[in-house]
């Protein structure tokens, strides 16, 4: 069978052969030229004149836009930048500014503080000194007044004993001399 | 319908005939592998006393044109800035077109862009046109016909592209452009051996531009068409051997696939070659 198959497929196109190729049949040639050159002139004109122009026209446009848009983003971008350098020398500037008012009120707070320790120092020294003058007055009042009562209790004894009032200056001496000099 | 084969009628040609008439049985569309390519008229037409009937042929060219001139313009309808499905195809097409004529001619080549594209598309749009199974039970003449199948068509639009260059050859060149025929930098003695070679190089181009075409959608048709019939008989034989129909049958699958390949291949082949002949005539002075 498969045989037979074969057979009859070399057969057909034996057969074929014999029939001829319908291409090479000039008859039908005149008539194809025609057509072909109707509808290849009629496609022809149409691209050239209409479809080809619009198409290119078309990718021309959206050429033109991506190429405008990356300008503008570009021309953004540059602004953005130059924005930002802006921002970034005003901060430095305003951090210089911070630092030289920090600095400044720094001495000026450190002046006033180094000005009233001097006057509270001042006040306290002259108190003390105060303090100090009443303290030697009163020691001196309170030596005289046991010098005072050394003379008289001296005397009250002196007379005691011996019945005899003594001179005040001798009675002076004698104190200032038992106790030393005050 | 037109039997090819009904004049053959003496012993083996009987067989033939015979097994043809049960293979008819089996299918009344069926038909022999050459039938496919038969040019038949549809509306009889002179022009003066020359036969330009429209024919199976001239259908397939209208309808083919019809194609492509309702595609472009329906994709070039909108120009949208931002391209809808149709119009992206088309400028696809367009772009590739346009590369494979500048990367080819280079600046010259714009003026030809129309031209190579046209003859693209069209050639393109006939080869597939041919690879749409016709419908069945119609008529033989309104069968889907492959009108780049036929050398007169091939070859004379291989003949136009080879007009084309020697026009444009000698009116940018001048008579510079036999310079073609004889490369400089070529030592003298060489000449008489070199030129008559380039000479028949240069004839023979519309003859393999034409005949490449032509044979690779009569070779693809014939053999799909083969691959058919040998379904169809397998069919038609006893049971053991009805299963074995499935290898053809997978085998016309296959060629069908090749020759979708072949289809654009055929399509581009002959737009690059077209433009590698028209970038020698735009700059044969350089040689």
């Amino acid at each position: 069978m498969l045989t037979s198959i074969a057979l009859f497929a070399a057969e057909t196109a034996e057969a074929a052969e014999k029939a001829g190729l319908p291409q090479l049949n000039a008859t039908s040639w005149p008539s194809q030229l025609f057509w072909l050159a109707l509808t290849f002139g009629v496609l022809y004109f149409l691209m050239s004149t209409y479809f080809l122009p619009r198409i290119g026209a078309a990718l021309e446009e959206r050429r033109d836009r991506i190429a405008d848009d990356l300008d503008k983003a570009a021309e953004g971008r540059r602004l953005a930048e130059e924005t930002e350098a802006a921002y970034n020398r005003s901060l430095g500037e305003a951090r210089a500014r911070a630092n030289v008012i920090a600095a400044e009120t720094r001495d000026e707070v450190g002046a006033e503080i180094a000005g009233l320790q001097k006057e509270a120092e001042a006040r306290l020294a002259e108190k003390s000194d105060a303090a100090e003058a009443r303290i030697s007055a009163m020691r001196a009042s309170a030596a005289t007044k046991v010098r005072d009562a050394a003379t008289d209790t001296t005397r009250a004894i002196v007379e005691a004993l011996i019945k005899e009032s003594p001179v005040d200056a001798v009675v002076s001496a004698a104190v200032a001399k038992a106790t030393g000099k005050v | 319908m037109i039997l090819p084969y009904s004049g053959a009628a003496k012993g083996r040609d009987q067989m033939i005939d015979a097994a043809i008439a049960s293979f008819r049985a089996l299918n009344p569309y069926a038909a022999g592998p050459m039938e496919q390519f038969e040019v038949l008229p549809i509306v009889p037409l002179t022009l003066g006393n020359i036969d330009v009937s429209f024919t199976n042929s001239s259908l397939w060219m209208v309808i083919g044109v019809g194609l492509i001139i309702a595609f472009f313009f329906a994709a070039t309808s909108k120009r949208a800035l931002i391209p809808g499905r149709l119009q992206s195809a088309a400028e696809i097409l367009h772009e590739f077109v346009a590369n494979l004529v500048r990367d080819t001619i280079g600046h010259d080549g714009k003026k030809f862009f129309p031209y190579v594209f046209t003859l693209f598309i069209f050639i393109l749009v006939a080869n597939y046109i041919g690879l749409i199974p016709s419908i069945p039970g119609s008529a033989h003449q309104f069968h889907v016909f492959t009108t780049t199948s036929h050398i007169i068509v091939t070859f004379a639009l291989a003949l136009l592209t080879i007009a084309i260059v020697v026009v444009y050859g000698f009116a940018k060149n001048g008579l510079k452009f036999l310079r073609l025929f004889a490369p400089s930098g070529l030592p003298l003695w060489l000449m008489p051996i070199l030129v008559p070679i380039e000479v028949i190089s240069f004839l023979s181009r519309p003859i393999s531009l034409g005949v490449r075409l032509f044979a690779n959608m009569l070779a693809g048709h014939i053999i799909l068409k083969l691959f058919a019939m040998f379904v169809i008989m397998l069919l038609g034989a006893p049971a053991a051997f009805k299963a074995l129909s499935i290898f053809p049958f997978l085998g016309s699958v296959a060629i069908f696939f090749l020759e979708l390949l072949v289809a654009a291949l055929q399509a581009y082949v002959f737009a690059i070659l077209t433009c590698i002949y028209l970038s020698d005539a735009a700059h044969a002075a350089d040689h």
